[in-house]
């Protein structure tokens, strides 16, 4: 049976599917950049993400269908998930929801706005759209190269202005305030005003994303971003546990880290390509996700218990 | 007319209607003259380090006023109130971001009190200047602008504190105990570069101790707190003939007074 099982397995299938889960990784690298920011800059666990993907996605699409072009309907997306940042930060700082639970608010009725912005719950982009920023199409045509090329251009640009950014007095900021708020307070840094704008980059980003995202598979769902956070999540820890080590003490360390955000979403599509490839039943892939984040999560948790109790015995 | 820093009675009850009610500031009146040294001491819940909270606007008063230069600061955010004070902390991890490097905890520190723009965090003028002034603190910082302040020392990183809450010279200096919590050799080093900040830019000053030889030694004033109040206050030729024994004593005079209304309370 077993060897049934491995002969049923095709070896080119799995690398067949390998374009379109490096493009899938390098575009979800976009939300993950976003909950890089909240997660680890802000130190905010903010599940906005989940609706803000999707709006992103509802956005693009009915502005495409709307005969926009595509690229500049991804600048709406990006102002939409920034206006779901907003009202996250302000539920947050205004009106002292804690930050988890307000996240949680703005994703539940961003599920009605974005049916709302959709009509129904899923819109699709017609077949013969021209210029769209990615598609699925794409990573099957000739010049895929080309394809794969810009992404990959796009994805070092938003790097770039991502690392520009937090290099800034509003960026050193920011991250004086998720990194020790007292502090930022006592120089003088609006903390409040400041967890707000980190929620508009990342959710603006995560907004990108699901702009993005829907015009590569050709539509928009309002479960589109089910799980995202998860993902992005995923992304962030597999970077950083596999090259954290490697960027840190580096020039322009922070800009491998954001790099790295892209790397490690790539691998984590890359593993889901393989467990799917191993038949696992697809239902079972959001347990996955979580499995897969609960063990990354852990391990620098083990890691130093496990270096404590060796220093106390040794 | 003309005080530095003035409180007018200054009141705060913590956790009202609840029966951890505590006043920890009752009826706090105080004036700083420009270039004032204050050290400040008392027993636990004195409302010491509540007094230099309430000018830092760590929360709300309930009753009285602050004025800084003549300002009348009572109603101002934590972070507005910031442009006029110099802060640390007794807890060296409070007074610098842990995850960003020395030049840019100063960078942020240089900034106090101004707009913060999509300017570039750090030039390069600053960093020479940030260099000097690390140098002078002959600590070995100068050669590593770059590290995180997590790595460094309880006493480097009160250190460090020290220079960015006087980079932007500050109309008050407030050190809430900040030796506290290091070792005695650190703490007198700390105290000692903490005397050379205040004395080269003619700052005013607030200091929190519970070291009385220190609350002597240092500044050009001292004042006790008890029960949330100011219950003495001495400064110049006198404050510098004080001894250990006689704060000894006037502590021992204000718990003892409390003590014989206790028992007036019973007696009745």
């Amino acid at each position: 049976m077993v060897m049934e099982y491995l002969g049923s397995l095709d070896p080119t299938a799995l690398l067949r599917a390998l374009p379109g889960n490096v493009a899938q990784g390098l575009i979800w690298g976009i939300m993950a950049l976003g909950v890089y920011i909240t997660f680890r800059i802000l130190d905010f666990a903010d599940l906005t993400v989940d609706g803000s993907l999707a709006t992103g996605g509802a956005v693009a699409v009915m502005l495409i269908q709307g005969g926009m072009h595509p690229a500049a309907a991804l600048v709406f997306s990006f102002l939409a998930g920034m206006a779901a940042g907003f009202v996250t930060g302000f539920l947050h700082t205004a009106l002292g929801i804690p930050g988890i639970l307000a996240s949680i608010l703005t994703q539940i009725a961003l599920y009605s706005v974005n049916l709302g912005i959709m009509g129904k719950s899923n819109q699709s982009i017609g077949l013969g759209q021209e210029n769209l920023v990615a598609s699925l199409r794409y990573v099957t045509a000739d010049d895929r190269v080309i394809f794969f090329a810009k992404l990959i251009l796009g994805c070092l640009v938003l790097v770039a202005v991502v690392y520009w950014m937090f290099g800034t007095e509003i960026g050193s900021a920011i991250r004086a305030t998720g990194c020790n708020a007292q502090m930022a307070r006592a120089q003088g840094i609006n903390t409040n005003s400041m967890k707000v704008a980190a929620l508009m980059i990342s959710n603006g980003l995560v907004g990108l994303c699901g702009g993005i995202y829907a015009q590569y598979q050709g539509a928009a769902d309002v479960n589109a971003g089910r799980g995202a956070i998860v993902i992005g999540l995923a992304a962030v820890i597999i970077s950083e546990v596999i090259f954290g080590k490697l960027c840190a003490g580096r020039k322009l360390a922070f800009a491998y880290t954001l790099m790295a955000v892209f790397v490690g979403a790539i691998l984590y599509y890359v593993a889901y390509a393989l467990v799917l490839w191993l038949k696992m039943p697809s239902d079972y892939m959001k347990l996955f996700s979580a499995v897969v984040v609960a063990c990354f999560l852990a391990v620098p948790y083990l890691k130093e218990k496990y270096a404590v109790k060796r220093r106390m015995a040794g | 007319m003309g005080y530095m820093l003035e409180i007018q009675d200054l009141h705060k009850t913590f956790n009202i209607g609840t029966i951890n009610e505590k006043v920890a500031l009752d009826g706090v009146n105080l004036q700083l003259n420009e270039g004032d040294f204050v050290t400040i001491i008392g027993g636990n819940g004195a409302g010491k380090s509540t007094t230099l909270n309430a000018i830092a606007g760590t929360w709300p008063v309930d009753r009285g006023k602050i004025l800084i230069d003549g300002k009348d600061i009572t109603r101002l955010s934590e972070h507005k109130r910031a442009a006029y004070l110099g802060r640390v902390f007794q807890d060296p991890m409070i007074g610098t971001a842990a995850t960003m490097g020395i030049e840019e905890n100063m960078a942020i520190a240089a900034r106090r009190g101004e707009r913060r723009s999509l300017r570039w965090g750090i030039s390069k003028a600053q960093r020479e200047a940030f260099r000097k002034k690390l140098a002078e603190l002959n600590l070995g910082l100068e050669d590593r602008m770059g590290s995180k302040v997590g790595l460094l020392s309880g006493g480097q990183r009160q250190a460090i504190t020290l220079l960015m809450a006087a980079l932007k010279k500050p109309k008050l200096l407030l050190l809430d105990e900040h030796t506290a919590a290091l070792d005695p050799k650190t703490a007198a080093k700390v105290l000692e570069i903490s005397d050379k900040i205040i004395a080269e830019n003619g700052l005013t000053a607030m200091m929190v101790t519970h070291n009385m030889k220190d609350a002597i030694a240092h500044g050009n004033r001292l004042i006790m707190m008890h029960e949330g109040r100011v219950i003495y206050d001495v400064s110049g030729e006198e404050k510098k003939k004080l001894h250990v024994s006689d704060l000894l004593a006037k502590f021992e005079e204000a718990s003892g007074g409390e003590f014989a209304n206790d028992r007036m309370m019973l007696a009745k």
